[in-house]
């Protein structure tokens, strides 16, 4: 029997606007606990919400790079319900009128292009945080979170697999990144997916689906997505039905368990907003937004390879991460050289990236000082051994460029007689010090050229000229 | 002094003839004698109205221009923010809440030089029209005592006609501050929805709420509004672009139209509060507008659809009294759901209970289609039944009350009987419409009658230009009540 995966997402995206969406206080992450509060988002009475147009504009921002409509006139409704974390026991959210409406996103797994439907995006605002305190029993209320602006982008029940969904999540924060309108940081809750599932025969109508939370990573979430689809199968294939419910993920036991049921589950009471008006979006603030959409990943990878020259390969690389292709542009820019920025940034920065532990999202070298390493080797003024000894010292250790070559003697000598009587001494001296390689290669071993090579740049240390050791090499074995 | 309306009393301490603060610790002295009976005051703010007062008077000394009210006492019903003053509307639940910011309206009073001498007391949350369902106890009516002051705002309504304050602010969500006028013999303005900030004022439903002035006449109401209107960044709801203002000559009767919708006066009403509304119309043909009837469309819903709108809006607003934050909780509860259910079971009045669960029980899923949608769409017919009537009227004339004064506790236990009474208010505040209500005679207990002109969005300067004629023509806002016509 044929068993297809059905799969909608319910992705909240922190956005990273420097205010709440209802007051004027600070949405930076942490703080001691309820220093980022006032009277409006800790829901004191009598307070009114005022709407930050930043995060409509957002919205709308995440709205158009996801081809969606964006609805005029929409709408704010309350969401009723009892919990400390929710200071007004309501959150205003958006149900009748959402902002963004019928979407897509064209994502690639499983070697096939697939587009998935985003059904809506709605703004609203985050809870609070309760802390326990195992020690004393005791439960305290952190507020700095409440009023934080969200967006929440749903899809359609078009996934099938985990590779899909992994592939959506990335493209989808690919593209929050570019907008520059998330930080996309699931540990610390900036970018959270809840994951509806169901199962059924291929061919019939929808199964009864279970929504996963606490899913904090995109391995958690393959991971949940694999165990939630066997265990529905399972039930299905002994004949039994699958309970529509709420289950919460728990990573490190490699399960998920249900938290309530749907049918019992709170009655959310929604209505209008009435301290808020509609929000009016008119063709000039929509102009205005679509002129601010920045250039977008799958563009930026057709104009590398189009216009500057780099390898489809190298700017897969590069624009996975904005970071990375923010580095690349100003790299390409400042040294004048994209094919060498290109060649730099893929593999000597993801090498120390690496080897450093250090992710994406947190690379912030000293371009400048990169950009002058790229331009002297690409004009050949360092060779390759002492570039990447350079970027190394550069890029770990924060070194002066300029300083470091100086002081360790990396810059090329000048193709003068001096430098040519010196690499003439060197070449005398290693082929003096090798007689045996020195008759391999006379033997016809090419191999012994590249050892002999070595010996000789080795000799004249990183200011060697390559170029004039091999030409003077050759000729004095050619003696 | 105690004779003096508001403006006039400020152009006298302009004018040196008496200071603020001898003003202030007149009215003070006045509350303290008269209040034990009335039940007006939840809190007299002495110390710090006296503060004021002295500070007021440095900056009328300095030569500082300020406003037509400068010197004033004024006091604020106890759903208004004021920094520092307790602020419960009348209830246990918010029983010891202090305010850490005050309402705009407060600041507002404040810039032009009003001295804020205390809260006013009022039906719990706001919700009832007789001011005896706070956790303060009754407001009495001024003239006769055993009888109520009307609500929600009851205690300004009669500390304003007992003269233990010159003006007051109350608020309107369904006939709060007409009623009470109606029943005190003040006067009183309900102000476009939209045109005085909402901030600081603790919500009952948002979307009907509207602070108003209630003051002895027309001219006061008139001076208090251009106060407290305007703009307000903090709300967003008030899109007024700048605060009234009412020159002394503004509207003249010439030309203007006047509605009389002939079936407010059919069953249900009394006919003395009949008589005295209907010859309030009189008294505007005599004074040559066009007085004409019509029938009033919509007027089975007007009541249904309000409370459906009205409690929806308060289920949520006053679901943040969860015992956590501040206010009365339960001492005794251990679990989440004790606190919950404990501190809000007693912290709340029946009244305040009963809407909270209608309100609950109409946006519940499978009733919000049945209720509140059908609810929102007659609001929405009414909205156009209204815009179709100034097309042919400048202004409608109706009863406030279709009775005077009950007696305390006589309506208590028939919650529909007294949702009846609000059938001339309520649609009003649906179509977010102006009133002012004022009173046109006494009935045969010699208690206060009331009218209210309605007019169209933003029509404040007309419906006070007609008040005002109306006043210059009658006399009965100058009757003082028994109580408090002087320190008995």
């Amino acid at each position: 029997m044929n068993w297809e995966t059905v799969i909608g997402l319910e992705v909240h995206a922190e956005l990273s606007t420097s205010s709440k969406i209802f007051c004027g206080c600070s949405t930076a992450f942490g703080g001691e606990p309820n220093t980022r509060v006032c009277p409006v988002c800790a829901g004191f009475p009598g307070t009114l919400p005022k709407l930050n147009r930043a995060v409509v504009e957002y919205a709308v921002l995440v709205g158009l790079a996801l081809n969606c409509e964006i609805t005029r006139q929409c709408k704010f409704d309350r969401k009723n319900y009892f919990y400390p974390d929710l200071p007004k026991a309501y959150q205003v959210s958006q149900l009748y009128a959402p902002i963004c409406r019928n979407g897509r996103l064209d994502v690639r797994a499983d070697g096939e292009e697939k587009s998935i439907g985003i059904r809506e995006i709605h703004m609203e605002e985050d809870a609070g945080k309760l802390i326990h305190d195992a020690r004393s029993g005791k439960t305290f209320m952190d507020f700095n979170r409440c009023g934080v602006p969200l967006i929440e982008i749903v899809t359609h029940p078009d996934l099938r697999t985990a590779a899909q969904v992994i592939a959506y999540l990335e493209k989808l924060r690919e593209t929050l990144l570019y907008l520059g309108v998330c930080d996309c940081k699931m540990q610390e809750g900036s970018l959270r997916a809840d994951v509806n599932l169901s199962v059924r025969q291929a061919g019939s109508p929808p199964g009864t689906r279970t929504e996963m939370k606490n899913l904090n990573s995109f391995r958690a979430i393959a991971r949940a997505i694999d165990y939630e689809t066997k265990r529905q199968t399972e039930i299905l294939r002994e004949g039994g039905s699958v309970l529509q419910e709420t289950r919460r993920w728990d990573d490190e036991k490699g399960f998920s368990y249900g938290m309530r049921s749907k049918e019992n589950a709170p009655d959310y009471r929604y209505f209008p907003e009435p301290d808020l008006l509609p929000v009016e979006i008119d063709d000039a603030w929509l102009n205005a937004l679509e002129k601010r959409l920045p250039e977008l990943a799958h563009q930026k990878r057709e104009r590398y390879v189009k216009d500057c020259g780099v390898s489809e390969k190298e700017a897969v690389i590069i624009t996975a991460h904005k970071n990375v292709s923010d580095l690349f542009e100003t790299l390409s820019e400042l040294s004048g050289s994209p094919v060498e920025s290109a060649h730099l940034v893929t593999g000597e920065i993801m090498r120390l990236l690496n080897q450093n532990n250090i992710l994406p999202e947190e690379l912030s070298p000293d371009a400048r000082g990169l950009a002058f390493l790229v331009r002297l080797v690409s004009e050949g003024k360092i060779n390759r051994n002492a570039y990447k000894e350079t970027v190394e010292a550069v890029f770990v250790r924060g070194a002066d460029p300029e300083k470091y070559i100086a002081e360790n003697n990396l810059m090329m000598l000048a193709d003068d007689e001096e430098a040519a009587v010196a690499v003439a001494a060197a070449v005398a001296a290693v082929l003096a010090e090798n007689p045996g390689a020195k008759a391999d290669y006379r033997a016809g071993k090419e191999k012994a050229f590249g050892f002999l090579m070595g010996q000789v740049m080795k000799k004249l240390g990183g200011s060697g000229n390559p170029d004039t050791a091999r030409k003077s090499l050759k000729a004095a074995l050619g003696e | 002094m105690f004779d003096l309306s508001a403006t006039e009393l400020s152009a006298a301490i302009k004018a040196k003839k008496i200071s603020v603060t001898e003003a202030v610790s007149a009215y003070i002295e006045r509350v303290e004698k008269n209040d034990k009976t009335l039940n007006a005051f939840v809190t007299v703010s002495k110390e710090n109205a006296l503060a004021r007062a002295a500070e007021v008077q440095r900056r009328i000394d300095g030569g500082e221009a300020l406003s037509p009210l400068a010197g004033v006492p004024v006091a604020v019903k106890d759903n208004i923010s004021v920094k520092g003053v307790e602020t419960a509307c009348a209830s246990k639940t918010l029983g010891g809440y202090v305010p850490v910011f005050s309402a705009t309206v407060v600041e507002r009073l404040e810039q032009a030089g009003m001295i804020i001498m205390g809260k006013l007391n009022m039906d719990e949350f706001a919700m009832g029209g007789s001011s005896e369902t706070g956790a303060r106890g009754a407001v009495h009516n001024p003239w006769d005592v055993s009888r109520v002051a009307g609500g929600s705002s009851g205690g300004s309504a009669a500390a304003v006609v007992s003269g233990e304050i010159p003006a007051a602010l109350g608020s309107d969500t369904g006939g709060s501050i007409r009623q009470p006028c109606s029943f005190c013999g003040a006067t009183g303005i309900k102000p476009t929805y939209g045109s005085v900030s909402r901030y600081g004022l603790i919500a009952y439903a948002s979307s009907l709420d509207q602070i108003g002035p209630i003051g002895r006449d027309a001219d006061d109401c008139a001076a208090l509004l251009s106060v407290i209107s305007g703009a307000d960044e903090k709300d967003s709801t008030c899109v007024i672009k700048k605060p009234f203002d009412f020159p002394a000559d503004c509207p003249s009767a010439a030309g203007l139209k006047i509605g009389v919708p002939r079936n407010y006066f059919g069953a249900g009403i009394d006919e003395s509060v009949k008589k005295a509304v209907l010859a309030a119309a009189e008294e505007f043909k005599a004074a040559g507008y066009g007085v004409e009837d019509f029938e009033m469309p919509m007027m089975d819903y007007m009541v249904p659809a309000y409370y459906i709108i009205a409690c929806a809006e308060a289920s949520s607003n006053l679901s943040r009294y969860d015992g956590l934050k501040y206010g009365y909780r339960n001492a005794d509860a251990k679990t989440l759901s004790d606190v919950y259910r404990l501190s809000r079971s007693e912290g709340f009045g029946i009244e305040v209970k009963r809407r909270i669960m209608l309100g609950s029980f109409v946006l519940s899923s499978g009733y919000y289609d049945a209720y509140y949608k059908k609810a929102l769409q007659a609001r929405y017919l009414i909205k156009e039944a209204y815009d179709a009537l100034f097309g042919r009227f400048d202004m409608l004339i109706s009863p406030v009350a279709p009775t005077s004064a009950y007696k305390i506790g006589e309506n208590v236990g028939e919650p529909v009987k007294m949702y009846m009474g609000d059938i001339y208010t309520v649609s009003v505040n649906l179509a977010g419409l102006p009133a002012i209500a004022l009173p046109c005679g006494f009935d045969e207990k010699a208690l206060p009658v009331g009218f209210q002109l309605i007019g169209s969005a933003f029509s404040e300067k007309t419906l006070v230009g007609a008040a005002r004629l109306y006043q210059s023509r009658t006399d009965f806002h100058t009757r003082r009540a028994p109580t408090g016509g002087e320190p008995q």
